[in-house]
């Protein structure tokens, strides 16, 4: 019963959606183009997304985790999760279920955070389109910002 | 995309070589989580598309122009808060922002705001990590946004 009660809203949603469409009325036909390209990111990415993180969970041991990024890691460890975060791609919601079964795992919470920070703000794929559009110099100190937030947290967390 | 495909293909294909049954337990364990995870993503999306059509382009430029000042210093945190733009449509946005008369330190507010905290997906943040520590983590970042808007305002 709970899975159902789950599944409401989006069928309430789609409801409505298709109603919009058939009396022609114009805003829920544009939320529905809006509501469209999201989901087509999503459901094109977030699977493979969840294959790799179950192909992780299976395969990478807990006693690694907490060796290279729990508790006891350290620098390294803060400077291999940012490695890791910044090299994937992706929007910040396909970041949350890989961050948690890092955590689950054994990586320390402020690595884990550190992870999500750098995920969302110093991802290196994104760095093109952002000297494209807003220039190298805002690139520039937004990213040293970041690395100097990066490192406040390292220190006082 | 097509490099994220190619990736998993190919660990799919390593993991089944090695362990067929744990690569099968992986593939599993994965499908089941985003099917659980998939009508609070489709309630989220709905959200975003509902907020995005609220507030076009054209309504933002207005309320975070050139005389907007501490407004739309405001207006750009909690429209960067609620909104999520994937990163290839937000750049683009900005670029166009820019060109209106936004200055660089809203634009830096937006876009940080924009990556880093989503008031929309707080509840899937929360299935994750809990109540607590999700908003505290979107309180930090926010705070972090606003820091970097000042220094952009001191150096562009």
């Amino acid at each position: 019963m709970k899975e159902v009660k789950k599944y409401i809203f989006p069928f309430v949603f789609l409801i409505l959606i298709g109603l919009s469409y058939l009396f022609d009325f114009a805003a829920g036909e544009k939320i529905s183009l809006n509501f469209w390209m999201f989901f087509k990111e999503m459901i094109l990415f977030l699977p493979l997304m969840f294959i790799l993180i179950g192909l992780f969970d299976v395969w990478v041991p807990r006693e690694k985790i907490e060796k290279h990024i729990g508790k006891e890691s350290g620098w390294r460890g803060t400077g291999l999760v940012i490695l890791l975060a910044t090299l994937q791609a992706g929007p910040l919601y396909g970041a949350f279920p890989f961050a948690y079964l890092l955590w689950k795992k054994g990586c320390s919470i402020r690595n884990v955070f550190i992870y999500l920070g750098a995920f969302s703000t110093i991802k290196i794929p994104m760095l093109t389109f952002e000297i494209g559009f807003l220039g190298l110099k805002f690139s520039l100190l937004r990213y040293s910002h970041h690395f100097t937030h990066f490192y406040f947290d390292r220190i006082y967390s | 995309m097509e490099l994220l495909s190619i990736f998993t293909g190919l660990c799919i294909i390593v993991s089944l070589i090695v362990n067929r049954q744990k690569t099968w337990g992986g593939i599993k364990k994965g499908a089941v989580m985003f099917l659980k995870l998939l009508p609070t993503l489709i309630l989220m999306l709905a959200l975003v598309s509902v907020v995005l059509f609220l507030l076009p382009e054209k309504t933002l430029v207005k309320y975070m122009g050139e005389e907007s000042g501490i407004a739309g210093w405001v207006i750009a945190a909690l429209f960067g808060s609620v909104a999520l733009i994937p990163g290839f449509i937000a750049y683009p946005l900005c670029g166009i922002l820019i060109k209106s008369g936004v200055t660089y330190s809203i634009i830096a507010v937006f876009i940080t705001t924009l990556m880093m905290t989503g008031f929309l997906t707080l509840p899937l943040e929360a299935k994750f990590f809990g109540w607590r520590v999700s908003v505290i983590r979107n309180l930090v970042s926010l705070a972090a946004a606003l820091l970097i808007g000042l220094i952009m305002g001191f150096f562009l």
